[in-house]
């Protein structure tokens, strides 16, 4: 075999395509025919509905209406519960929720129409945040508001407050933030009777979406067909609401015997779909006079919005990351995720670990200050190693070492050194300069058994040239999942990368590899093509077509005899848990994750005494990932990351208003351009983990936890000042300097 | 609701003579999307924000979100489409597929427009000049870095083929 | 996409004649269109009612910078691209150019136009306080001749000026500030590019034997209008900068301007970066 191609920075399978302007996004397909869809959707945050007018001077007889009688299976969206109507009846529960559907074939008209659809409504009072609905203000769902809870127990941290050297406590809060991806929400459908319901879309998860179109309609799922179009992006926004659009989409397909269009425009984006999830966690810790940990209690609060859909799972990572990668003896973890008349939060890279990893380590700042130890000091004496157990009670098994991590990163940023030089130099000077980090770690893939539910399959096909199509459920949202399938798969055979073909996810051709979610990728589903890979071969074998040793010719001549005699060559492999992995859901102890990432990001700063504004400076992000696959993408996958947790931190606020965004233009939410990111260094540790494909871990979600902590460390560190939530804006530092000077806190 | 008519004028698209018919106040991005077939320049935003939508103009960068058909009349238009010499990429598109500059991709069109620009009024560019001539075109998958290399990896092919 | 484009009428004039005829022929009907970086954007977000658009891209008249001794001279269609290429602009007028080139990204740079930044009427544009600080005029044109009035005074309320019916703006003329003073000019924006101003201030000083000869300040973002900060102005002049001296002139400021909680910031952050500005400008005299 000439070269691996794991390890080394092959270009991008589609990435040819993709820099022509050729690949071809889901408003980039051609549907002559369609005609286009769009919502009708509700005036405000919660009420009762009274009846829909259409107004104006409208043909309205020429327009498709589709209402919730016209479903003709169940009217929930299938995701983990039903409390979500497909579309609203005669509840409503949050600003834009789905009344109707209309459909016309002049988009113009369509465009004006919907102006002119009233919803009559009678209102009632709504909650909009975390402590009201646990307040109870007002019962909006369920019996107590509460969509999801849980508790984690190590020990007894009861027992540790009266006799600790120190209890310290805090409270933190995160902002919702929104994926901004740049390819906005959109599907195509066909759908009738006969035929069967087909949809084109921007997507993360096909089969997922394959699952609600079953209840929807009422159809076996062999009659739902979801094909996926190149997606611009998804970052957990396109994981679960294209099921939303595409149930919409096909509603209206149905009805009206057409194609049906509904590509959602960046305001409506932006208003209606689902966002990180807001938090708020409470942390009271107990050290020794060492500056051991000695007690951890947190209560870790979510605002869900008004509907589940995956909140129970963001849930569960934020919990089980919420006391960070730390040894503590006794730990408990309260969470508890809350209703609120907010459209409903989703999935959002990272999913519920930033938040709490957020409040972790800007609490394990203050806690470090109360033992009077530095930040790297402090965390040196607590780290979780190798043989310890983490708050779950799971044994750590693999090589950690985050004090070693640490130690990297904070030489690669000069970090001791620069910190010693801001704070001589900044006394009196306009510009304030700061520098800090933060250690996390993030569980690759599935929470505890989640994977073994899942079950994922994968295929995988030759020709008769010895060309390899892999049929894979995940979907390349620009992680580099094509190239890394390509990368594994060629390895795996011993033949060259270009002859490995990704089939493009298409439930009626390729099997259920899984969502394209929780990072696990690269490190599951790639394990996969690993495996079919071994079936494909072991299948030449058996058949005395192939050697132990063999070369790319003989490998094809192999695939073509196989062909020649049996009609087809393909495998199917499944996935199975490694060995040892237990995980008790009830009482969330055990096995978490089956591995983890470790990483310390670094992060300097510049504040303008004048403006208040924070700028990024630099950035190190040092991790251990398992084996790097594709060194280019790993980075890319880390910096990409990083710029959106510098978003999350200082730039990226959702402004409410009467329960829906307001900000809801490119214009006024802000992320990152390219003169506001700083230079991103990213280090790379490797510790191989034997059940990833080729040793790989998952990178894609760790690089948001770390980062938004570390750069408001770095804040701390410039302004002397404490700063418990996020977004934290030019606006919220002049308000903190401003009281902070009347209470007598920071610097001067 | 009565439309207002169209208008016919003629402008050239990739060095190729083409006669418009469009409402006049139609977005240039939708004409050239939807009636050229030409689906390379994207939508991201429709408030000139993003750049996905980015093509030259006679020569000049500008968002075809915010230029109505009309204003492209007898103009010079240059979309991705029209970037690489029939198979052969431009280098500034090489550049992107090895240096990883496109990750989803959706931004990748309007961006490499404003590299082209970027590094035919600065063939040499420094770190600042190039987030200054790429500050209007936002990318949300790759922190830019791997896009500055991509940028800078094309300024050293292009400096070795002269 | 939020309005319906079949809707909109746009026509183009290939003159400046063309376009006073049509203005005065059918009084109110007509809506003029520069660049459309605004105008489109209300557009896009169904904020614009159905219109008929003159389009101004193609008026050679309105284009142009011409310069002599004592001033200089835009055409209304003069673009932050045009503005930022021209080396006199940069030599004499530093803050039109650090404004221009802080004006969205370069595509918006190609477009957008001086005469559209100062109709638009937004008092968060990053051109007029420039312009004020260095007394722009402006030359209003309809069919019955030109006149040239001072920008300052201009703009009478939100989004109000003192534009005729079937006038537009054809120049922008400045005088050539003293080579000797001292120019001022900063944004703070959402973010460092691609960002709308959540305060800008310009300010332009001459001192004079250690007291203030003369000084010109404007904000944006602070009030209903681009405010020309005449009260604190005079309030500075002759004066000779002390401490309590640019304490006192933040007092007399923070009288002048009447700042509001929007959506990209806060009442009480824009009036504190204004004084925070203001002293620095001063400081700097
Ligand atoms: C992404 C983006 C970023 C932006 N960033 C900034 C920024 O940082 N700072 C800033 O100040 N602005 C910014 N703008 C706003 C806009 O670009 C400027 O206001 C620009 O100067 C408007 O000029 P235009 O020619 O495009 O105006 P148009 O949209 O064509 O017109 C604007 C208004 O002016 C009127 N008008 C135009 N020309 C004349 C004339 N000659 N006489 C009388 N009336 C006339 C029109 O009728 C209309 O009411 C931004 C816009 C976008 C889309
Ligand atoms: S679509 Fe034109 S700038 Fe975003
Ligand atoms: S590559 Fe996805 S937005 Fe740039």
């Amino acid at each position: 075999m000439a070269n691996a191609a794991i390890g080394r920075s092959v270009p991008r399978k589609e990435g040819r395509s993709k820099v022509t302007g050729e690949i071809q996004y889901i408003d980039d397909l051609s549907f002559p025919e369609a005609i286009y869809g769009t919502v009708i959707r509700s005036p405000v945050a919660r009420g009762k509905i009274l009846g829909v007018h259409f107004e104006g001077d409208f043909p309205w007889d020429e327009f498709i209406k589709v209402t919730a009688e016209d479903i003709p299976g169940e009217n929930r969206q299938a995701l983990i519960l039903n409390d979500q109507p497909c579309l609203a009846v005669d509840r409503i529960n949050h600003r834009e929720e789905p009344v109707l559907l209309i459909a016309h074939p002049n988009k113009h008209l369509l465009i004006e129409a919907r102006k002119h659809v009233r919803i009559e409504v009678e209102e009632e009072t709504p909650i909009y945040t975390i402590e009201d609905s646990d307040a109870k203000k007002e019962v909006i769902w369920g019996e107590d508001n509460i969509l999801k809870k849980y508790r984690v127990e190590k020990g007894n941290v009861d027992d540790v407050w009266a006799s600790a050297h120190k209890v310290i406590e805090g409270e933190y809060r995160t902002g919702a933030q929104e994926q901004l991806y740049i390819e906005p929400q959109g599907m195509v459908a066909k759908a009738s009777p006969e035929d069967g319901v087909t949809v084109w879309g921007s997507l993360q998860c096909p089969y997922y979406i394959q699952g609600s179109l079953e209840v929807l309609f009422g159809i076996p799922a062999d009659q739902c067909r979801v094909v996926y179009a190149a997606t611009g992006g998804g970052f957990g926004g396109k994981e679960e609401y294209p099921t939303v659009i595409a149930g919409h989409t096909a509603l209206l397909a149905w009805k009206s015997g057409k194609t049906v269009k509904m590509i959602y425009d960046r305001a409506e984006d932006m208003a209606v779909t689902t966002k990180r999830h807001p938090s708020l966690t409470r942390h009271k810790t107990a050290i020794d006079k060492d500056g051991k940990l000695l007690a951890m209690d947190v209560e870790f609060l979510l605002d869900g919005g008004a509907y589940a859909t995956l909140t129970s799972v963001v849930l569960s990572r934020g919990t089980i990351h919420a006391v960070g990668p730390y040894l503590c003896p006794n730990v408990r973890v309260n969470a508890r995720a809350l209703a609120t008349n907010l459209p409903p939060h989703g999935a959002f890279r990272g999913f519920g670990a930033p938040q709490s990893c957020f409040a972790i380590e800007r609490h394990m700042n203050k806690v470090a200050r109360a033992a009077g130890l530095t930040p790297e000091e402090f965390r040196n004496r607590n780290f979780l190693n190798k043989g310890q157990r983490t708050a779950t009670g799971q044994l750590i098994e693999e090589n950690v070492d985050m004090q070693g991590l640490l130690t990297t990163a904070l030489e690669k940023s000069d970090y001791h050194a620069k910190k010693a030089r801001f704070a001589k130099e900044n006394v009196g000077q306009r510009i304030k300069k700061g520098i800090g980090f933060a250690t996390f770690f993030h569980g690759a893939g599935f929470t505890g058994s989640g994977e073994k539910h899942l079950a994922s399959t994968l295929g995988m096909e030759a020709d008769r040239n010895g060309r390899i199509r892999v049929l894979a459920a995940s979907t390349e949202i620009g992680q580099g999942a094509n190239t890394v399938f390509s990368q594994v798969a060629a390895d795996t055979l011993k033949i060259s990368y270009d002859a490995i073909d990704i089939e493009k996810p298409d439930t009626e051709k390729v099997p259920n590899s899984g969502p394209t979610v929780a990072s696990r990728t690269s490190m599951i589903v790639g394990n996969l093509v690993a495996v079919a890979a071994k079936q494909l071969l072991a299948k030449l074998r058996e058949a005395q077509l192939l050697g132990d040793e063999y070369t790319p010719d003989q490998f094809n001549s192999a695939c073509d005899q196989y062909i020649e005699k049996h009609g087809e060559l393909k495998v199917i492999s499944e996935y199975s848990q490694p060995p040892g992995i237990n995980w008790d859901e009830e009482n969330y102890q055990g096995d978490a994750y089956g591995t983890y990432a470790w990483a310390a990001y670094v992060a300097e700063v510049e504040v303008d005494t004048l403006t208040y504004v924070t700028e990024v400076k630099d950035f190190v992000a040092v991790q251990e990932i398992g084996k790097v696959l594709h060194p280019i993408m790993a980075a890319g996958q880390i910096e990409g990351g990083v710029a959106q947790g510098v978003g999350f931190a200082v730039y990226e606020k959702v402004v409410w208003r009467d329960g829906v965004m307001i900000n809801n233009q490119m214009t006024n939410y802000i992320m990152p351009t390219a003169s506001d990111v700083p230079e991103i260094r990213v280090f790379f540790e490797e510790e191989p983990y034997a059940y990833g494909a080729a040793g790989a871990k998952g990178i894609g979600e760790l690089p948001l936890d770390g980062s938004a902590p570390a750069v408001i460390n770095a804040v701390e560190d410039a302004m002397k000042i404490d700063i418990d939530f996020i977004p934290m804006l030019p606006e919220d530092l002049f308000e903190l300097i401003e009281s902070a000077a009347n209470n007598g806190q920071g610097e001067e | 609701m009565v439309s207002v008519a169209k208008v016919n004028f003629d402008c050239t698209i990739n060095g190729e003579k083409k006669t418009i018919s469009a409402y006049p106040m139609a977005r240039l991005l939708d004409v050239i999307r939807e009636d050229c077939e030409l689906t390379g320049t994207k939508e991201g935003c429709g408030e000139g924000e993003c750049g996905a939508c980015t093509i030259m103009i006679d020569g000049e960068l500008v968002n075809s979100c915010l230029v109505p058909a009309l204003q492209a009349d007898g103009a010079e238009i240059k979309t991705i489409e029209g970037v690489a010499t029939g198979e052969q990429l431009h280098v500034v598109q090489e550049s992107f597929v090895v240096n990883n500059g496109a990750q989803c991709g959706i931004c990748t069109p309007g961006m490499i427009m404003a590299a082209l620009k970027l590094l035919e009024e600065h063939p040499d560019p420094s770190p600042d000049d190039i987030r200054h001539g790429l500050a209007g075109n936002l990318c949300r998958c790759t922190g830019y870095m791997k896009i500055f290399e991509s940028v800078l990896a094309a300024c050293q092919s292009m400096k070795q083929e002269v | 996409m939020r309005s319906d484009v079949t809707q909109y009428e746009m026509v183009a004039p290939k003159s400046l004649d063309e376009v006073l005829a049509n203005l005065s022929s059918e009084p109110g009907k007509w809506t003029l269109f520069a660049g459309g970086t605004d105008l489109m954007v209300l557009m896009e977000s169904g904020k614009l009612a159905p219109k008929n658009f003159l389009s101004l891209w193609g008026v050679k008249e309105l284009k142009g910078i011409s310069y002599t001794d004592d001033s200089m001279t835009f055409g209304a269609l003069t673009t932050y691209g045009e503005l930022q290429r021209h080396s006199k602009v940069r030599e004499y007028f530093p803050m039109l150019i650090q404004a221009a080139k802080e004006t969205g990204g370069l595509a918006i740079q190609n477009r957008g136009t001086l005469g559209g930044n100062i109709a638009n009427a937004s008092p968060a544009a990053d051109s007029p306080p420039g312009l004020l600080v260095y007394d722009a005029e402006l030359e209003l044109t309809s069919v019955d001749g030109s006149r040239w009035v001072p920008y300052d005074g201009f703009h009478t309320g939100y989004k109000q000026m003192k534009l005729g019916e079937a006038e537009l703006i054809t120049k922008i003329r400045v005088p050539r500030p003293d080579p000797k003073g001292v120019h001022y000019f900063k944004k703070v924006g959402t973010r460092r590019a691609q960002a709308i101003s959540k305060i800008v201030l310009a300010g332009f000083g001459l001192m004079n034997e250690g007291a203030v000869k003369t000084v010109r300040i404007a904000v944006g973002s602070v009030a209903a209008i681009t405010l020309r900060c005449h009260k604190t102005e005079a309030f500075l002049t002759g004066k000779s900068l002390n401490d309590s001296v640019i304490a006192e002139a933040s007092e007399i400021f923070g009288g002048e301007i009447t700042p509001i909680d929007d959506v990209r910031s806060t009442g009480r952050y824009r009036r504190q970066v204004g004084k925070n500005l203001l002293k620095d400008f001063l400081e700097s005299l």
